[in-house]
């Protein structure tokens, strides 16, 4: 990654500079001015008074944000101008469930970690598993061929699938971009993808241009997504001005698929029927590997840096930003009582087919990674792989009547 | 829900996005300076404090857009139908893009709900909101046409009259409750000096709570009443309240949740009501205040008098705690919903019409009162076995006692009407004129 650059945008009068770059230290300083009704307010509304009500909330925002970190940060400022309240808007207005642990904050832009890392830093620490951004790095591994095995028994995986996120350095992240921004994300995107050829040349269908046809194609691909209704998506503020420059790209035989600026700038997806996972996960990294020339050829470049990978809106998504998964059939394993502790010790978790928050539908289960950050892509989709093929031979060894055994627990970090 | 298909886009309306909100954004004669920002402040990669713009929510981040021009920041509105996308231009919006009130609230902040909410092909929203008094001032430009064209030709140079005396209304005492079933008036109310629920802070809708909550314990008599946090009630106390049908709920309309008022519910949200339950208190729900004074039977005038007492009351309370309510001569009570500016006055009844309602002239008539029909579930709702519920339609160029003198009278004559239809006698000498 580069370390720092000014970016040439065509037809813009002034070029936007860069704010943060890589792991570099933000000088604190503070503007010399400002205004009289802003110190007034500050004055009659201290941080105390602006503290939200977490008493009934259970996010990991919720666990981490003290009185003191709030009155540190509640008027601090990104280059972009984005605050804290607004990273915590969706964890205030979501108390989350009392048995799954939502992260209850997002970025507005790169910067956000940085200027906001008092609050970010723990809740990334908990959200991925004691990682801690402040002294472990992350391995970014995109070499296909390190993979092995890969090819599932068809007889169980019913498709593979790989996806990611990407974020536009120096433009800001969907929850706080202007309408101009998010516009300029989708043409940078699509002049980029356009120069995808072979294998993965493919088309652009604006969500607000595209024909009725277009519109049912898609959803019999399941290829559409549609604005979130998601509270904790819509409180994030995401949704606004939809579905003004959002739209979803795929090539020509239909495994590779970008969405743009929907909860990301980009979420980039390769998938296929069958049990081929090797076969996904190349096209995967070649796809991203030639998107990211394409961009770097005009001068822009992607968002990440040594401490948490590749950044993205959600910290839960930091690192890899990585989700390998299948559909598989487990009909007798999934009856089993140890299932899910096997799939724990797997690091692996089970959704429905419809997707997270779906429930299974007869015994096909969408298993994926659970980890993003600390491991590689590489590391990652070779655990999905292994992981996935064990949970093939439990099944085999209960249709022949044989005992599974649950396999020791998979360590965190190499560190 | 209702799926639209547009020429390409797929907009989905609930059933309370329906004609529930028109936003309008007024100014109002501020007594309070206006800061105006302008572009060329730099954008300096360091930990900043925030500057004009104090409140954070919302898209304050107002001179970090500034650096993109208007043509690329100008808002896609080919698909929509609401006041403001009908107003806005180009050349407009370049105007007022680089404006702030003195709480940063932006045009951007005044117009998301109506780019995020296109509307619908047939009944026409208003698409903004205030997120103070001074938005009503510094973007008249937009807002000023967009009221005239919501409320019937109001003209800026145009005063409102308020009047609370309830001795000024005729008759009302009257309307027979073998049809009308039950009698409301409604309004809202906004405390000067702090920001409307789109824009508001957590301290200040705190702050907002604490002076209401105050204010309302001082009330006596048939006023006496005791308040319930929303988030504090007891389980009790909410089915209690749910039955008595006062409870409001966190907004699900994409219309109010689109403009930020729903933010961190449900922290300083709550109900008031008098012990005798007839007078009843939202508190930062979608205004500061809402107001209502209600109960079963036709007696419209014994609602009012009670409404009109005890709102000046409260009002009173709440100077002498050295607050007043957001109100100037052009524009009367400033609210968050421009729909609701003036009197934002709704005084309703729920009527048995089942053969009225199947008239043919039915529409025309309510037209001619200025009266307007919802279902008893409130606004969006059908109407169920022949009973609506019938209100004013105006809010502003008219006084109070005006608007209440209108129901009672429009209603008095529906019910006449629907007793002779029952007769079988015609209703064609009786026909109002526009009124």
């Amino acid at each position: 990654m580069a370390n720092s650059f000014t970016r040439m945008i065509a037809g813009r009068n002034t070029a936007v500079i860069l704010a943060s770059i890589g792991a570099s230290t933000l000088a604190s300083g503070y503007l010399l001015h400002e205004s009289a009704a802003a110190a007034e307010r500050r004055k009659i509304y201290p941080p105390s008074a602006d503290f939200p009500d977490l008493r009934k909330h259970n996010n990991c925002m919720a666990a981490a944000l003290t009185p003191k970190m709030y009155a540190h940060l509640r008027d601090k400022v990104t280059p972009n101008d984005w605050t804290l309240d607004q990273c915590i808007q969706t964890g205030v207005d979501n108390p989350g469930h009392p048995f799954i642990k939502t992260v209850g904050m997002v970025a507005g832009d790169e910067e956000s970690y940085e200027v906001f890392a008092e609050i970010f830093d723990p809740v990334i620490k908990d959200r991925h598993n004691g990682y801690d951004p402040r002294t472990m790095k992350h391995p970014t591994d995109l070499d296909a061929s390190k993979v092995t095995s890969g090819m599932f028994d068809e007889r169980y995986v019913l498709s593979s699938r790989v996806r990611t996120g990407r974020s536009i350095r120096g433009l800001s992240l969907p929850p706080a971009c202007s309408r101009s921004e998010r516009r300029e994300v989708e043409r940078v995107v699509v002049t980029a993808l356009a120069g995808l050829k072979g294998d993965l040349a493919g088309r652009y269908y604006s969500l607000g241009e595209m024909t009725d046809r277009e519109q049912q194609q898609l959803i019999d691909e399941h290829f559409l997504f549609d604005k979130p209704v998601s509270p904790l998506l819509t409180a994030a503020g995401m949704a606004r001005d939809w579905p003004d420059a959002r739209g979803i790209w795929h090539n020509n035989e239909k495994n590779f698929l970008i969405w743009v600026n929907e909860e990301d700038h980009t979420r980039i997806i390769s998938m296929e029927k069958g049990g081929n996972m090797r076969r996904v996960f190349e096209r995967f990294c070649r796809g991203l590997k030639q998107v990211e020339h394409l961009i770097l050829e005009r001068g822009w470049e992607f968002m990440w840096n040594e401490r948490l990978g590749y950044i993205l809106t959600c910290p839960s998504n930091l690192g890899t930003g990585l989700r390998a998964g299948v559909h598989i059939r487990l009909p007798l394993l999934s009856k089993d009582p140890r299932f899910k502790k096997i799939l724990d010790n797997l690091r692996l978790q089970k959704r429905g087919t419809g997707g997270v928050d779906t429930a299974a539908t007869g015994d096909t289960f969408d298993i994926s990674n659970l980890d993003r950050l600390g491991k590689s892509e590489v590391e990652l989709v070779q655990l999905v792989i292994d992981g996935v093929n064990y949970l093939i031979e439990c099944e085999k060894r209960l249709e022949r009547g044989q005992d599974i055994k649950i396999p020791s627990p998979i360590p965190q970090f190499k560190k | 829900m209702i799926c639209y298909k547009g020429r390409s886009q797929v907009i989905r309306l609930t059933g309370e996005l329906l004609g529930r909100r028109c936003w309008f954004v007024s100014s109002s004669v501020g007594k309070i300076g206006i800061f105006v920002s302008t572009p060329g402040s730099c954008s300096n990669p360091q930990v900043r404090k925030q500057q004009g713009s104090t409140m954070p929510f919302g898209n304050t981040h107002n001179q970090m857009k500034l650096k993109f021009s208007s043509e690329q920041e100008y808002p896609d509105l080919s698909q929509h139908n609401n006041h403001m996308a009908k107003i806005l231009t180009p050349p407009m919006y370049e105007r007022l893009r680089s404006k702030q009130t003195p709480s940063g609230f932006t045009l951007d902040d005044v117009i998301q709900t109506g780019v995020d909410n296109p509307g619908h092909p047939f009944i026409m929203t208003v698409g903004c909101v205030a997120g103070d008094e001074e938005t009503y001032e510094v973007f008249k430009e937009l807002l000023d046409p967009v009221i005239e064209d919501r409320h019937g030709g109001y003209k800026p140079s145009d005063k409102h009259k308020t009047d609370l005396n309830a001795g000024n209304l005729k008759g009302g005492d009257d309307l027979d409750p073998n049809y009308v079933l039950s009698s409301r008036v409604r309004t809202g109310r906004s405390v000067r000096g702090f920001c409307l629920p789109p824009h508001c802070s957590r301290g200040e809708r705190r702050a907002v709570e604490k002076l209401s909550v105050e204010a309302l314990a001082a009330l006596s008599g048939d006023l006496k009443g005791k308040y319930y946090a929303l988030k504090n009630m007891t389980d009790a106390e909410q089915q209690q309240l749910i039955d008595d049908h006062f409870l409001f709920d966190k907004p699900v309309s994409p219309l109010l949740l689109a403009s930020g008022m729903a933010r961190d519910w449900p922290d300083a949200r709550g109900i008031w009501h008098n012990d005798n339950k007839t007078f009843l208190v939202w508190v930062n729900e979608e205004d500061h205040l809402r107001v209502i004074s209600m109960q079963k039977g036709g007696n419209m005038k014994e609602v009012f008098n009670r409404f009109c007492t005890g709102l000046t009351k409260i009002e009173n309370l709440f100077k002498e705690r050295g607050h007043a309510f957001m109100w100037n001569e052009h524009l009367g009570y400033v609210l968050t919903c421009p729909s609701n500016l003036g009197t934002g006055l709704r005084a309703g009844v729920h009527v048995k019409l089942p053969k009225m309602s199947k008239h043919p002239k039915f529409e025309d008539i309510l037209k001619k009162l200025r009266l307007q029909k919802r279902g008893t579930g409130g606004v969006d709702t059908a109407a169920v076995g022949g009973v609506f519920d019938i209100s004013n339609a105006d809010r502003l160029g008219f006084s109070e006692v005006e608007l209440v003198q209108m129901v009672v009278d429009g209603i008095k004559l529906l019910v006449d009407m629907e007793k002779r239809l029952e007769k079988g006698q015609s209703i064609d000498d009786i026909m109002p004129s526009q009124k």
